[in-house]
């Protein structure tokens, strides 16, 4: 070891600046490292795009042609599923994340280090949101491909395309939550889906709800997954509807409000040992 | 504050459950120098460890860090410590400079700042060539080598190292040491926790002795070996050899009770400077024309301290079964 660096330093200090700034400094700062990793691991990435593909084929050419729907063609129907799909269970990689950041000692050296401590959930967070963000735009090509037309204008799926994101960031929020109670990687992985599976599925992302048992369809019509994927579904075929678009709003500020409290609590609870 | 213990902690208390990992735990390190606590798993080295680097509160009791109270002015004093922990906590498809960067700024360094004192320690760490790579292709002493590096972004006045050379090789083991001597020669304040007395005795001025989360010992290596006793030389004569003859021969060299085991025909000799001993014992006893089957120089270990403190061997304390059988101690034999 070359020590004579280590000898003429003295300790260095931190710039001054105002709290406020630290919180988002610190979060990009960690937000940037997902991101830069992202092409250094594509089989990640490949796989997160690749199942909703398959879904796609899945019921647009399996499924499909058994499923009645009104109006328009299915296809048309099912993206909205798929996009709401594919962003919620994009988000199960923030809980992922974050219980293996836990379980290798990363969060350790994160607490121990002069930084804004929300950073950690923020900067995870943000980062999966812009990785939503991506797999949304090539599922929207896909779309595309196997036929899928888009009504009205650019604005009202610019509309869609940002109530998506803000459910991917509230479902990032919750999968956190999730991925901090639990005790290792495989436990956040199985976990995530549980809870993922009926709210996706028992939902109108694929078949309309008219044709479920009334039990159900009354658990599938109030659910968040189904009314916003109704939001999302009007805005893209041009029969926007206020009161779903405010109702999906709702939901997702909603879940903001409770999950994000809860995910800074478990974290404070799970770093506490 | 110029004359103000670098750590200090009074009386530490924290018990998960029913388990005391903690029970009044009390340290100090003066300003410039090495303290070592050395324990079994278990002993409660890493929960110290976690309370003085603001990790962890306390439930009682309180410590002090470069003048800062660790639970008080945790926030300020997260500014002052570098902390390099058991598991390498870097990440890992992340390049060795790009970790330090990250590490640097989030130190709140500024990024040019961040960036050059990054260059500066890849360099001081011999890491310079694998600067670029992600560390997922490093081998575990790299990995040990960038977690340390990560430790001194700021050059902190106090350092705490939490089991540093666990899971090393040897070869790997000496390089850290030198490592972490060169480091505390520069007059950082550090703390390490160890389950190697050699390692203690080899790196700390003082060591603290710790056994179900407090202080058993305390002292320097010399003192604490002169409490364990001295190193011994253990022989074992070839079939027919003559034990009596052997014993007379050996009897100069011992500095106490020499021992016979007639059945394993062994003889145990303590000695001091054994290695020095060592030339002169293998002389006497060819020239006597006893010839041996074995002959060993032995340490004490940590196993020794735990046997004259407790009465009982360090690793009876209670660690789950797949950490003991994968942690030995090590014995050094020669």
């Amino acid at each position: 070891m070359n020590s004579s660096t280590l000898h003429t330093t003295h300790t260095l200090l931190p710039l001054a600046r105002p709290s406020i700034y630290w919180t988002l400094a610190d979060a990009l700062v960690l937000a940037r490292r997902q991101l830069v990793q992202i092409p250094r691991i594509p089989e990640e990435l490949l796989f997160a795009t690749i199942q909703p593909i398959m879904f796609v084929f899945l019921f647009r050419y399996v499924f499909g042609g058994a499923i009645a729907v009104s109006g328009t063609s299915y296809v048309n129907y099912l993206m909205a599923g798929i996009f709401a799909q594919t962003v919620i269970f994009g988000s199960t990689n923030t809980g992922i994340g974050l219980a293996t950041d836990l379980q290798k000692g990363l969060v350790d050296r994160f607490r121990s280090l002069p930084m804004a401590r929300s950073a950690v959930l923020t900067g995870r967070t943000l980062a999966d949101l812009v990785r939503s963000t991506f797999v949304v735009f090539v599922m929207w090509m896909v779309g595309l491909l196997v036929g899928f037309q888009p009504q009205g204008n650019v604005l009202s799926w610019v509309a869609a395309a940002g109530l998506l994101l803000l459910t991917s960031f509230a479902f990032s929020w919750i999968s956190a939550t999730v991925g901090l109670v639990v005790s290792s990687v495989e436990a956040a992985q199985s976990a995530g889906f549980i809870w993922l599976f009926p709210l996706t599925f028992a939902s109108s992302a694929f078949v309309p709800t008219q044709s479920m048992p009334s039990w159900l369809r009354a658990f599938a019509e109030h659910q968040p997954v189904s009314l916003i994927v109704n939001a999302v579904r009007g805005l893209l075929l041009n029969q926007p509807n206020a009161s779903t678009i405010w109702q999906a709003l709702a939901w997702c500020v909603g879940l903001l409000v409770i999950f994000i409290p809860l995910a800074v609590w478990a974290y404070g609870r799970r770093t506490a040992r | 504050m110029a004359n103000r213990p670098a750590i200090l902690a009074e009386g530490l208390h924290k018990h998960y459950g029913k388990t005391h990992a903690l029970a009044g735990l009390d340290l100090v390190a003066e300003q410039g120098s090495v303290l070592a606590l050395l324990g079994p798993n278990g002993a409660g080295k890493t929960t110290a460890v976690r309370i003085l680097t603001t990790l962890l509160r306390p439930d009682s009791g309180r410590a002090e860090v470069a003048g800062l109270d660790v639970v008080k002015d945790a926030d300020a004093l997260r500014a002052h410590i570098g902390l390099a922990g058991q598991y390498a906590a870097v990440d890992e498809n992340l390049t060795g400079y790009e970790n330090l960067v990250m590490f640097g700024q989030l130190y709140h360094l500024s990024g040019s700042v961040a960036r050059q004192r990054a260059d500066q320690l890849l360099a001081d760490f011999d890491l310079v060539d694998a600067g670029a790579r992600t560390v997922k292709t490093y081998s575990g002493g790299m990995r040990r080598r960038l977690d340390l590096a990560a430790s001194l972004i700021i050059a902190p006045p106090v350092l705490f190292l939490d089991e540093p050379t666990t899971g090393l090789d040897p070869r790997g083991r000496l390089a850290m040491w030198e490592v972490i001597r060169t480091l505390t020669a520069s007059g950082t304040t550090a703390l390490l926790t160890t389950q190697y007395l050699e390692e203690a005795d080899q790196l700390a001025d003082q060591i603290a002795v710790v056994d179900h989360g407090h202080v058993i010992a305390n002292g320097t290596a010399d003192e604490l070996k002169a409490q364990v006793g001295d190193e011994r030389i253990e022989l074992t004569l070839a079939q027919g050899g003559d034990l009596a003859a052997a014993a007379q021969a050996l009897r100069p060299y011992s500095s106490g009770e020499l021992q016979v085991d007639a059945e394993r025909r062994q003889l145990v000799v303590p000695v001091r400077h054994g290695a020095h001993q060592l030339v002169a014992i293998v002389r006497d006893l060819d020239a006597a024309q006893i010839p041996l089957d074995d002959l060993a120089l032995r340490q004490p270990t940590l196993d020794d301290v735990f046997l004259t403190l407790t009465g009982r061997e360090a690793s009876e304390t209670e660690l789950p079964a797949e950490i003991a059988d994968s942690q030995p101690l090590v014995r050094r034999t020669r």
